[in-house]
């Protein structure tokens, strides 16, 4: 049994058994507590930066399969887990998730204490990390963790955007022939979609509800964006701190009450400093798929998946422009609004899910009715 | 939507008596109703038959009746009492067949009650198969193929299209009860005939099989704005084939991926929103094709069930409780939870451990009987084990079990395994660690058992590392090796057993190494935020979140799983130990590993530890929160094996000495004590080898009831009528007895049994309850009913008992509970035994005399005198006339002769309340669901010894307009009484027989009494045949005599029924 070392910047060493690839990665340590989907973890770009601990203390069991990739590979920096499962056992697995991820030269600490480790992140808040199968000085990647740069200030989404725009045709797929994953609407909308580190369960489901989508760089400016003669523009989720994104904020203020815009995520907190409002830090962030969101129009509540450690403070929304459309009950942060004159809105929160309830796809039906109503 | 104002009273309906299929669970999920309704201030009025239950506590409900379960009970009560609402989801199948049938006959429309939590609409939906698979398809949702049948005929015709093996299922039946798997045209006659006559609509289903498919469950609750949350998903270890209720299951579910649960989690909201489940919890169960992710949905219940209540320990999420408040107006949204206390109910609990449950079975109790595990429920209860991952969890479930048999030392046949692979039977389990170790890998076992290699994956790493551990030894063990063994869940005791070294030795020496166990919390959340309930599990992580409170504290052991003579009851006491702390400004600390238990609920004690009542966990939970004092006496025989080691390790027991509560089982010291007081008991001896036990029968005479000490529920006890008979006991007995001799006791012929339970604070003695048996002595007390006050005692015995009573509480120096078994033969008062600790009757003598006995006992192990509750010396008096009944499994194990005798085979007991005997015999018998006739004919078939006696029954009978029919000689005993009498056939006899008028309908009850211990084909083809078809069997003459007083009740007296609280107005000592 080969070990592997979790070391945090607060001088913390948590000591485990090493899987994944034998190297050394750091980033902000961070946790999720869905119970199912992993491999949607492992592979969202919004985790880009950041070594994930789960909760759930069976991780590997149901191995992975190409078809659930958020992205085109893993984008974790390391992964922190209770146990890791030797064998995959489903049969939509076509790799085990030691091999998924050492592929990637990603690295793995099993068998330790996570609930230790989320309690501790709990009270003293998300920090920096280093996670190790190479080095077996605790104490050397502490003062490594203490070195690396902090997420706050970091422009993550650039990094992780696509280089060149393209289309995306894929639509939602069954997982069985069980899965009733309904209709596909008519191909009708040309959406512009900004790629921050986006999620292909967005695309998909974009495309599912009606949309001819066409992914474009982060940086792409609103004129280039409007030259596509888009039907609605969409914002995508992706990682690090929404502040330094200026540029970004400065194309989406050119785009708003020109085209329909729906936000996701960072998407959502792109829209909240366009608008004039601030984002702030979260003490651990929201990261699970058990979330409960009222939405403040109907009053009724989903079961949401959420991926993010920065949120729009309410209170620098200006009401007479902005409509809180979705209040998270656990914390009552921030999780949905819309502009009140003009075909924009957004959610915090992962309408997608993948991994988590579907209780929210209602959404991007919402975005085709907007670009219906527009044209 | 804030709660209803319109609404002011609701009735909540109970599940009655614990049965196969439905135990204490529904006594969690209904005290947790009661409860939530109450704090909400609405007026609760409950029913329930089953006097054993935490619910049925008058403080508890504004009013609570211990009444049958049937319609014209419910209809009076509803008269009575003029409720608004009926909660009909909390209650089991029971209830919620009694709503149906309440709303059907009209009842509740002419009441005006509102039915709450499911409407009637839903719960048929739900209920009748042909409706819930056109529902399921409606909504794109597949169900196995299947036809609903009515006959053989055309159950045969479809099985032949779908193909064998085929699942049948009948309707309206619970538990899986009358279904069963055909694996061919036989079988499929064999068990469809069964389910047609136990479904009370005579419809039986027949369904393409799914077998080896992954099994799932989900629990929903939906609110009436539509919010719909999963509560927890439960993955079963046994694939389709084997009941849920019989099948290990994990939560959460292991081995789907999110997109196969979402769609999981998608088809069970669209169900139950198809369904129409308005509010509260409901659990959908589904079947998954490992080859390719095909999934049917197999059924839902439109109620809290069996697995919501795993789901609600499992995760901490109060399932019950909160299908209560949204029953009446509230929105998910609008409650809090309770552990996190800033998040609202209305999320979907996640978890950072893994939790297992394993059913427990009581086969040894049913010789003969089909140990297969298939569609019909046969477990009698469960445990729940709580760990940080799936290997922890399962072994610690396994100890969990009280097999009685140490870890490892399992005999095991190799020519069976692969039988015992491919049958599922409660050895699987064992059968696949014992392939493993020997050589058996996951694609092996996995081929011949379906279970998903990754469980078997994760029990072969345990395997091996048993095999590696076999290879090192106590001294050159390692921390290392020590920290993997127990973070795999392995116990000291299965360490000690592989190193040849003691238990204790072990734990010292992991404890020297620093390994020790800790304690995390159930949060509902995976540590996301701060959990302010101790509800708190054990393990081999880093950080203890116990954190113990500093002021006085005492601990309660529980009693473990459900099984055959210790159930519910105990757990009654162990809640009330709790009730009782609390009032007295002690910290209350549970421990117990039973999910279905109100003991088990985390607001029920001040600190809940699930754990395995074993040395080794609660000698943990002791070295954490070092107790004042633990009490050993309310949790039946498990926590009293622990009493002797734990008192010798310094751990403070609080009430009556565990020496002198060995004293009393102790036959030699126990029989010096006797002798000192010059109270009586049968002539006895004790015996280690064949030969001795011959010796003392010959000495004392025969007959002789043979046991083994130290059992509760009279396992392996017999009446042997000769010495083969003691031979044939010895040889079998032995593996009971391990290291305790068997007791051999002169066996008192047709004597009177009598049970008493007693208080004593060491100074007085105040006896709560003498209980009459109805059946004569022989018959286990927990199988016999009884009654109070008792009707035949003489003033001279009641005197005798009473001052034998209070001489062996002082002389045993009781502080709490002692109950004493006397039989009364020829006017002599004899002692059976004596037991210094809480019995079965407990609850029954409380709701009796009003007087919460548990509670004062645990005031009086904490030091307080019966004064201090204004008792002295004396006795409770009880204000009617009240009778205990018990309920037998019979109808789950056919094959299995259902005559009563001293080993106990009941799984629960009903209440009957009376102002004369035969009025509360009666509601006892409707209650334990054999109702007797009012008109009819009646079978009598009696041995010489009862031939005076039946005549005097038969002329009862007769006198209350019965026919009566007779076997030949019984016959010609009643003509010669001058009654007129039809002479029947016996079995060997020729036909037609008795069994055909069984069968035929033209018997309605049956009297039967055996001579000895012989039973021939012949009687025990007759009782099987009154089992199947429903027909009352009675098998003593003084259980003939009440069935007589009984039926004379029910013809004369009108339908009353009193709530206990005004039954208990004043309360009484005389």
């Amino acid at each position: 049994m080969t070990t592997a070392i979790l070391a945090l910047e607060d001088g913390s060493v948590f000591e485990g058994r090493s899987f994944g690839a034998p190297t050394e990665r750091s980033g902000e340590v961070v946790f999720n507590t869905a119970l199912t989907g992993y491999q949607e973890v492992f592979t969202d770009p919004s985790y880009s930066g950041q070594i994930v601990i789960l909760t759930n203390p069976q991780i590997g069991n149901y191995g992975t399969s190409s078809a659930d990739n958020e992205a085109n590979g893993p984008y974790i920096e390391g992964l922190v887990v209770r146990e890791f499962s030797p064998i995959a056992s489903n049969w939509r697995s076509d790799a085990d998730a030691d091999a998924f991820l050492t592929r990637a030269g990603i690295p793995i600490v099993s068998d330790l204490d996570t609930r230790a480790l989320v309690r501790h992140l709990r009270t003293r808040g998300v920090m920096r990390g280093v996670l190790s199968g190479v080095e077996t000085d605790g104490q050397k990647l502490v003062e490594k963790a203490r070195s690396i740069p902090t997420m706050a200030g970091l422009d993550l989404a650039s990094r992780v955007s696509t280089r060149q725009s393209y289309q995306w045709t894929e639509t939602v797929q069954q997982c069985s022939p069980s899965d009733l994953i309904g209709p596909q609407a008519e191909p009708r909308y040309n959406v512009v979609a900004y790629d921050f580190g986006i999620k292909h369960n967005i695309l998909r489901r974009l495309v599912h509800s009606g949309c001819r989508v066409t992914v474009v760089p982060a940086l792409t400016s609103a004129e280039d964006v409007l030259a596509l003669k888009p039907d609605g523009i969409f914002l995508s989720n992706g990682p690090g701190d929404p502040e330094p994104l200026v540029t970004q904020v400065g194309n989406i203020r050119k785009l708003i009450g020109r085209k329909p815009i729906f936000g996701i995520c960072l998407g959502n907190q792109l829209l909240g400093l366009a608008l004039g409002g601030k984002t702030y830090k979260l003490k651990f962030g929201h990261r699970g798929a058990n979330h409960p969101v009222r939405n403040e129009l109907t009053g009724r509540v989903e079961i949401t998946s959420h991926n993010h450690g920065f949120a729009v403070d309410p209170d620098s929304l200006k009401l007479s422009e902005v409509e809180i459309t979705h209040i998270n009950l656990n914390d009552q942060t921030l999780e949905g609004f819309r502009h009140r004159g003009e075909p924009v809105f957004c959610v915090q929160y992962h309408p997608e899910a993948a991994p988590g309830p579907h209780d929210s796809h209602y959404l991007f039906d919402d975005f085709t009715r907007l670009m219906r109503e527009a044209k | 939507m804030p709660r209803r104002n319109d609404l002011h009273r609701i009735l909540i309906i109970g599940s009655g008596p614990i049965i196969i299929g439905q135990a204490c669970e529904f006594d969690y999920s209904g005290t947790q109703a009661a409860k939530a309704l109450r704090a909400d201030g609405y007026e609760v009025i409950l029913v329930n038959s089953n006097p054993a239950t935490i619910m049925t506590d008058p403080d508890l409900a504004d009013k609570t009746y211990v009444e049958p379960l049937t319609l014209p009970y419910l209809e009076e009560i509803i008269r009575r009492e003029r409720p608004d609402a009926l909660l009909s989801t909390v209650g089991g199948q029971t209830a919620l067949n009694l709503s149906v049938e309440l709303a059907e006959a009209g009842v509740l429309d002419r009441y005006a009650v509102e039915l709450i939590g499911a409407k009637i609409d839903a719960i048929k939906k739900a209920e009748d198969r042909l409706l819930f698979k056109d529902a399921m398809r409606k909504i794109g949702l597949e169900t196995p193929q299947s036809q609903l049948v009515n006959s053989i005929t055309a159950g045969l015709a479809f099985a032949d299209r779908i193909g064998y093996p085929c699942i049948l299922r009948a309707s309206f039946t619970m538990g899986g009860t009358g279904g069963g798997i055909a694996y061919n045209k036989e079988e499929l006659v064999e068990i469809l005939e069964r389910g047609l006559s136990l479904s009370p609509v005579h419809e039986v289903l027949i369904e393409e099989s799914a077998l080896g498919w992954k099994e799932y469950e989900l629990e929903v609750m939906r609110d009436l704005a539509d919010n719909c949350i999963i509560v927890c998903s439960i993955e079963n270890f046994d694939p389709m084939g084997v009941h849920t209720g019989d099948s290990i299951t994990v939560a959460p579910a292991q081995t789907l991926t999110d997109r196969e649960y979402q769609m999981m989690r998608d088809g069970a909201l669209r169900c139950l929103r198809e369904i129409g489940v308005d509010t509260g919890g409901s659990n959908v169960q589904f079947a998954i094709n490992p080859a390719n992710g095909r999934m049917v949905i197999i059924e839902m219940n439109p109620r809290v069930s069996r697995s919501s209540a795993l789901a609600s320990k499992a995760t901490g999420f109060p399932i019950a409780k909160i299908a209560a408040k949204l029953a009446v107006g509230y929105r998910l949204d609008e409650i809090r939870n309770d552990i996190t206390r800033k998040t609202p109910a209305c999320f979907e609990p996640t978890i950072d451990y893994v939790v297992v449950k394993i059913p427990k079975w009581a086969f040894e109790k049913f010789p003969g009987a089909d140990t297969t595990l298939g569609t019909q429920m046969k477990s009698v209860g469960e445990v729940m084990a709580i760990g940080r991952t799936f290997k922890a969890a399962m072994w610690k479930g396994i100890r969990s079990l009280e097999t009685g048999k140490a870890f490892g030392s399992e005999k095991y046949d190799k020519s069976l395994l692969a039988n015992k692979l491919i049958t599922p039977t409660p050895d699987r389990l064992n059968y696949i660690r014992f392939a493993m170790a020997n050589g058996y890998s996951v694609a092996d076992i996995h081929e011949m058992t379906s279970i998903d290699p990754w469980f078997l994956q994760q029990m072969k790493e345990v395997v091996d590392l048993e095999g590696e551990l076999a290879k090192t030894t106590l001294a050159a063990a390692t921390s290392q090796q020590f920290r993997t063994a127990k973070r795999f869940g392995i116990s000291d005791s299965q360490l000690a057993k592989t190193w040849g070294a003691g238990e204790i030795e072990v734990r010292n020496r992991r404890k020297q190494l620093g390994v020790k166990a800790v304690f995390s919390r159930v949060d509902t959340c995976a540590a996301e935020f701060e959990s302010f309930t101790p509800y708190l599990y054990s393990n081999y992580e880093s950080a203890c979140e116990a954190d113990p409170g500093t002021g006085k504290k005492v601990m309660i052991l529980g009693s473990g799983p459900n099984r055959i003579g210790q159930g519910i009851e105990f757990d009654y006491c162990c809640c009330h130990a709790s009730f009782s702390l609390q009032e007295m400004g002690v910290e209350s600390i549970m421990v117990n590993c039973n999910p279905e238990t109100v003991s088990t609920d985390y607001d029920t004690s001040d600190r809940l530890y699930f754990e395995p009542l074993t040395l080794e966990n609660v000698l943990n939970i002791v070295d954490t929160e070092k107790p004042d004092g633990v009490i050993v006496q309310f949790g039946g025989q498990t926590p009293l094996n622990l009493a002797l080691p734990l008192k010798r390790l310094g751990v403070p027991i609080i009430g009556t000495d565990p020496a002198d509560i060995d004293l009393a089982e102790d036959r030699k010291q126990f029989g010096n004590l006797l002798d000192q007081l010059k109270i009586p008991c049968p002539a006895n001896g004790t015996a280690t080898s064949v030969e001795e036990a011959c010796a003392v029968a010959a000495r004392i005479g025969y007959p002789v009831l043979v046991r083994p000490s130290y059992v509760l529920g009279g396992r392996a006890m017999v009446i042997a009528y000769d010495e083969e008979m003691v031979r044939q006991y010895m040889r079998e007995a032995v593996t009971f007895s391990q290291d305790r001799p068997v007791l051999v006791d002169r066996f008192l012929d047709d004597a009177t049994e009598v049970d008493v339970d007693a208080l004593g604070d060491g100074t007085d003695v105040l006896i709560a309850g003498i209980m009459e048996h109805i059946e004569e002595a022989g018959v286990h007390s927990g199988d016999s009913s009884c009654v109070l006050p008792p009707q035949s005692l003489s003033e001279d015995a009641l005197r005798t008992i009473e001052d034998y009573t209070v001489r062996l509480a002082k002389a045993l120096r009781v502080v709490g509970l002692m109950n004493v078994q006397y039989a009364i033969q020829n006017g002599v008062v004899y002692v059976l035994e004596v037991n210094p600790r809480a019995s079965r009757t407990v609850p029954y003598v409380s709701k009796a005399t009003g007087v919460a006995l548990p509670n004062i006992a645990a005031g009086l192990m904490w030091g307080r005198k019966l004064k201090d509750y204004g008792f002295t010396s004396g006795k409770l008096t009880v204000p009617q006339v009240f009778v205990k009944s018990p309920v037998f499994p019979f109808n789950k194990f056919h094959g299995v002769d259902p005559v009563l005798g001293p080993e106990m085979r009941s799984t629960g007991e009903v209440m009957g309340v009376g102002t004369n005997f035969g009025e509360a015999f009666l509601k006892a018998q409707i209650s334990a669901g054999s109702p007797l006739p009012e008109k009819g004919t009646v079978f009598i078939s009696v041995n010489d010894h009862h031939k005076a006696e039946a005549v005097a029954v038969a002329k009862r009978f007769a006198e209350l307009g019965f026919s009566l029919t007779a076997t030949r000689g019984t016959a010609t005993a009643l003509r010669g009484a001058g009654l007129v009498c039809r002479t029947v056939l016996k079995v060997n006899e020729g036909r037609p027989n008795v069994v055909d008028l069984l069968k035929g309908g033209s018997i309605q009850l049956a009297i039967y009494t055996t001579a000895g211990a012989s039973a021939f084909a012949d009687e025990k083809s007759i009782r099987r045949s009154a089992v199947t078809y429903r027909v009352p069997c009675i098998t003593t003459m003084s259980g003939a005599r009440a069935a007589a007083e009984g039926v004379a009740a029910r013809l004369r007296d009108p339908i009353r029924v009193w709530s206990l609280q005004e039954i208990h107005e004043r309360k009484t000592v005389a």
